[in-house]
């Protein structure tokens, strides 16, 4: 195995340029390095300008993603080996506006998220302790709840480039992972955003952010399933007078 | 002063799975034309035998290979379709690949009726 791999990290400095430039680095390649530890070592010994985002480096906390030799992946888990013998090249998540170097602005995705109302919404007080739930419950939903908000499904789906009032993938499959929590009462209000155009009709079934998940959450089936309740609720509504519904 | 990067046209040739999508969208266009062609036929038929053998005979050559290609996106459309089933309708207690076979068993009956009547 070689002793270094090299990096083309995408660079953007606004003011000094226009467009993206790829800047090359030579990092150490080691077996236990993933990407990040690579961009660490630029960002330490190298070039201290670099700028990305990063937090945990175990893929919980959805700081980290980046897009790596042309795919969606978190640079925490991604690693320098499986490039050998390179080079690496490291650019910002796609479908989103490159604040500078692999930082992007996922305000759009912050601003869509609350109108899906992803939390417990519930017409009674709140019990003395907590609700209950069987285990049976919980697995409805709980793939659903696994998302990180890494935003790697928003840079998979071409939809979401093609169309940004598109509400998105994690967004959706977070809407699901309370449309099916046995606790939560909201699955109307959540209705009107998701079954819009901008919701899970914009969807065209690519099925790119389930493969970009790196937490297993299948938002692809969150998006679809929901479809299959949309249709339902709307041929109800044509079928049954009102009290019925 | 963020950059966007602006979206190539052939943004659907960079994967496998993108381009796998523009043909199932391109699907439609063919699946449709199926439509057309069908009521074509009933027309004809309608019209008498001498229009029925016309068309008939307009349905050969360049319409085959038409037909050929269109069955060949409609087959794809209706496989991506199919496999789609499961991760939509979720069954309590029915593991996936059940409704997935259920889905296939429905097509294969109602394709083998369809057949029996038209060819019996």
């Amino acid at each position: 195995m070689a002793d270094t791999i090299t990096m083309q990290v995408a660079r953007y400095r606004p003011g000094q340029e226009a467009e993206p430039v790829f800047q090359s680095y030579d990092v150490p390649l080691r077996k236990e390095w993933a990407v990040l530890d690579g961009l660490n070592h630029i960002k330490d010994h190298v070039d201290g300008t670099l700028s990305y985002r990063w937090s945990c480096r175990m893929g919980i906390c959805g700081s980290c993603g980046m897009t790596v030799n042309g795919s969606p992946v978190l640079s925490c888990a991604t690693f320098l080996t499986d490039y050998a013998p390179g080079p690496v090249r490291v650019e910002p998540l796609r479908n989103f506006p490159v604040v500078r170097d692999l930082v992007v602005d996922i305000g759009d995705f912050m601003a869509k998220l609350p109108s899906v109302k992803p939390w417990l919404i519930r017409d009674d007080e709140p019990p003395e302790g907590e609700y209950l739930q069987t285990p049976d419950e919980l697995d409805d939903y709980k793939k659903f709840s696994m998302c990180i908000n890494c935003m790697l499904c928003y840079s998979a789906c071409p939809v979401y480039a093609l169309d940004p009032a598109f509400v998105g993938p994690a967004a959706i499959a977070l809407a699901q992972r309370y449309n099916l929590d046995s606790r939560d009462e909201g699955a109307a209000d959540r209705r009107d955003v998701l079954s819009s155009a901008e919701g899970v009709w914009a969807c065209t079934f690519v099925g790119e952010c389930s493969t970009a998940c790196p937490k297993g959450v299948d938002p692809a089936g969150a998006i679809q399933r929901y479809k299959l309740t949309a249709a339902t609720h709307a041929l109800k509504d044509f079928l049954l007078p009102r009290g019925a519904r | 002063m963020t950059y966007v990067k602006p979206i190539s046209t052939l943004w659907w040739l960079r994967r496998p799975s993108y381009f796998l999508f523009a043909l199932r969208e391109l699907s439609s266009v063919f699946v449709a034309w199926f439509v057309v062609y069908l009521l074509m036929l009933v027309s004809a038929i309608s019209a008498g035998p001498e229009a029925y053998h016309r068309f008939l005979d307009w349905s050969t050559g360049r319409v085959l290979v038409l037909n050929v290609v269109a069955l060949l996106f409609v087959l794809l459309h209706a496989v991506t379709w199919f496999n789609l089933a499961p991760r939509a309708m979720v069954v309590p207690h029915v593991p996936p690949v059940v409704v997935l076979v259920l889905h296939y068993l429905l097509w294969l009956g109602l394709s083998a009726a369809l057949a029996w009547v038209v060819l019996r």
